[in-house]
């Protein structure tokens, strides 16, 4: 953002101060993030920078932490990934078919009681979670589903649907209802115009509200935390535990796979928002 | 007769009207049909459970199943003298069944929450309820110990006959019902509820202001950026809205840490001595760091969301009017603003109230916020109905929050990423 060359010297001064602060509101945003990554590669078991590290010395860096998340005896992050991701993705999955069956009732103009039914839709977002966590435990307790995986994604289904919704709605927003009308003027019932028509059009929406539900489904701790039994253990709750009572570097190695995974889910979640934004023919 | 002529008919015969009001509930009918499987699934896992929160917080049957014949017969005592022979005979009957089924333990459990002293007489009148003889239970029953005798005593059982109660709710504002009947707070000292509420409000403000004072800055940057350099950046802002929230705090553990590197970079630049570095972990300034950059994004992308929308000739049109830059920034460009921080503030602020991971984990003792007690609770001493009382006093200032949001935003218009 280049000043134009009549400023005067006092707003230059200014905007270099605004500058400054930017950049350091920039670096305590991100650089926590990266000092895990150098610290999961560490030869020793502590959790800040030794000398040999500082000034670079090879031996000071070793693959061990790694080797211990995945053959480690005691370590259960095996199971706890497994677990994750078996759990994530069924949410997933039931969390976008609901969501995006009913943000199409929702986008409807005739859809009565709107603003209440989607206040009721989207709770689960708003309420804090450790409230959430408590009724959704009285239920599954009661339902006999505590610390089974089904109680699980049944309670991080309740979780992800309001971001589905809420994409998707956002989506749908831009959506032309006209194209559906002239399949249905062609014969096609509402079924195969959803397939081949909405749903094409609407996918972005859809896709960029599954990562939602399945990044808060990946990091659900509250929640999972009053359901799981130790057969249903998650990365999120070793990784609690394991921040609770001791930091092992092993951790840090975890930690450094998130990491990871969410750099990737962000470019998916970018490249998914851009292409919805053009084909809505929203130019910024 | 002009009514029935003016009436138009569709090729069926029927009226246009009633044709059309049919194609519109049917219509209506559809729309609600697809939104009904998600409504009923939250209803029945997630609204009815809160509803299941608050039927247990004011539960209070436990006593009042345990001694129904004489709360029975105390419906005619006044309670000024001691009851008459009727309730004792009540009581002797109930505390015999209960004797028979060994929950007379339980009972002297909780009427001991209503007054002290409760245990030890109940435990004595189990022992001497072998040997009474039938009759005149008014004489053995006192004889058994002299609080039998107090008439305070008889009051504190039957304060416990209604099956429901708020006391839960007082117990979370460190007040309760003392033996006049009247609600009073706690001795001074043991005041921790209340204390829990300040601090709890305290940080979700001070962290919703912090998140303020640096998101506006950023988020005007990333809106008059050019596209290739504010992309790049808004990764700085999403990348960790993206990684997990136990990842974020973990590092905040390590930054914190009196050997980590935060104190290494204080001692570096000679702001405290090596043998004097600050804890600045399990307590509240860790509580504040982590926070606010934790919920730092959740600020940003609102105020983003609505800067991206507002010209930039506006605030040359207001320098070009005679407006210093400071000037045309405070009257023309900050009021535009105003619906993206009433966003941004909002959601950072129900967000921050309900914490629980962060505050459990570097908060310590003195940075732990009504999650943490709430969470206490459920897991630790089992009161269920104090954890739901608690939960729900906290709902309801969400729910606050959550209606002024509405108000002011509208629900329709959160925009994610």
């Amino acid at each position: 953002m280049a000043l134009p060359k009549y400023t005067e010297p006092h707003y230059r001064i200014w905007h270099y101060i605004y500058l400054t602060i930017c950049g350091a509101v920039f670096f305590f945003l991100i650089a926590p993030l990266f000092v895990i990554f150098p610290l999961s590669f560490n030869a020793e078991e502590f959790l800040s920078f030794s000398d040999g590290m500082k000034s670079l010395d090879p031996d000071a860096f070793s693959l061990r932490w790694y080797k211990d998340m995945i053959y480690g005896t005691k370590n259960p992050w095996g199971l706890a990934a497994k677990n994750s991701f078996i759990i994530a993705i069924f949410a997933t999955i039931g969390s976008v078919i609901l969501g995006t069956v009913a943000a199409l009732g929702l986008s409807s103009r005739h859809m009565p009681y709107k603003g209440l039914i989607m206040a009721v839709l989207i709770s689960p977002m708003i309420v804090p979670l450790i409230i959430s966590g408590v009724a959704i435990f009285f239920f599954m307790a009661k339902a006999g589903l505590a610390a089974t995986h089904t109680g699980i994604v049944l309670a991080h289904i309740i979780l992800g649907t309001p971001f589905v919704v809420i994409t998707v709605t956002a989506t749908l927003s831009g959506f032309d209802h006209s194209v559906t009308r002239a399949a249905a003027s062609l014969g096609s019932d509402p079924v195969n115009t959803f397939m081949k028509i909405t749903l094409p059009l609407i996918l972005p929406g859809v896709i960029s509200g599954g990562l939602f539900a399945f990044v808060t489904s990946f990091d659900e701790v509250v929640v999972v935390l009053f359901l799981a039994g130790l057969e249903n253990t998650t990365i999120p709750i070793q990784m609690w535990t394991g921040l609770r009572e001791q930091l092992s570097p092993t951790i840090l190695a975890v930690a450094t796979c998130l990491i990871i995974l969410s750099t990737l889910i962000l470019v998916t979640a970018e490249l998914l928002r851009r292409r919805s934004e053009r084909l809505r023919g929203i130019n910024r | 007769m002009s009514s029935e002529t003016k009436q138009i008919l569709t090729t069926d015969g029927i009226p246009l009207e009633v044709s059309l009001k049919k194609a519109e509930k049917k219509n209506k009918i559809k729309a609600f049909l697809l939104v009904a499987p998600l409504l009923f699934f939250l209803i029945i896992t997630y609204v009815f459970p809160i509803g299941d929160m608050l039927l247990r917080s004011i539960d209070d049957k436990m006593v009042t199943q345990m001694l129904p014949k004489t709360f029975k017969a105390m419906e005619n005592w006044d309670g000024q003298e001691l009851p008459d022979e009727e309730v004792f005979a009540a009581f002797h009957e109930d505390f015999i069944k209960l004797v028979e089924d060994k929950r007379e333990g339980k009972l002297s459990t909780q009427l001991n929450y209503t007054k002290n002293g409760f245990k030890s007489i109940i435990k004595k009148l189990r022992r001497a309820s072998k040997k009474f003889e039938e009759g005149n239970y008014k004489e053995q029953i006192m004889s058994v110990h002299k609080r039998w005798a107090d008439v305070e005593y008889w009051r504190a059982i039957q304060r416990r006959a209604p099956e429901f109660t708020g006391q839960k709710y007082l117990k979370g504002m460190d007040m309760y019902v003392n033996e006049e009947g009247k609600i009073v707070s706690v001795e001074e000292d043991r005041r921790i509820h209340r204390v829990l509420w300040l601090r709890t409000l305290e940080i979700a403000f001070f962290v919703t202001v912090f998140c303020f004072l640096m998101a506006y800055p950023i988020a005007h940057l990333l809106a008059t950026l050019p596209m290739k350099y504010s992309n790049l950046l808004m990764i700085c802002v999403l990348l960790p809205f993206w990684t997990s929230l136990l990842v974020r705090t973990a590092s905040w553990m390590i930054l914190l840490q009196q050997q980590g590197i935060v104190n290494d970079f204080f001692v570096g630049i000679g702001l405290v001595t090596d043998d004097n570095r600050p804890e600045m972990m399990y307590n509240k300034t860790g509580s504040y760091v982590a926070m606010t950059q934790i919920l730092l994004p959740f600020m940003v992308l609102p105020l983003y969301s609505v800067m991206k929308t507002i010209s930039p000739s506006l605030m040359r049109a207001g320098k070009s009017l005679g407006g210093t830059p400071f000037v045309a920034f405070w009257k023309v460009y900050f009021p535009l603003t105003i619906p993206g921080i009433g966003a941004g503030c909002l959601l950072v602020f129900i967000l921050a109230i309900g914490y629980y991971i962060t505050p459990a984990l570097v908060g310590g003792a003195s940075g732990t916020l009504i999650s943490n007690q709430i969470a206490f609770h459920m897991k630790s001493t089992l009161d269920w109905s104090f954890a739901s009382a608690m939960g729900l006093m906290l709902l309801s200032g969400v729910l606050v929050i959550y209606w002024l949001y509405n108000k002011i935003v509208g629900i329709d218009n959160i925009k994610l990423g």
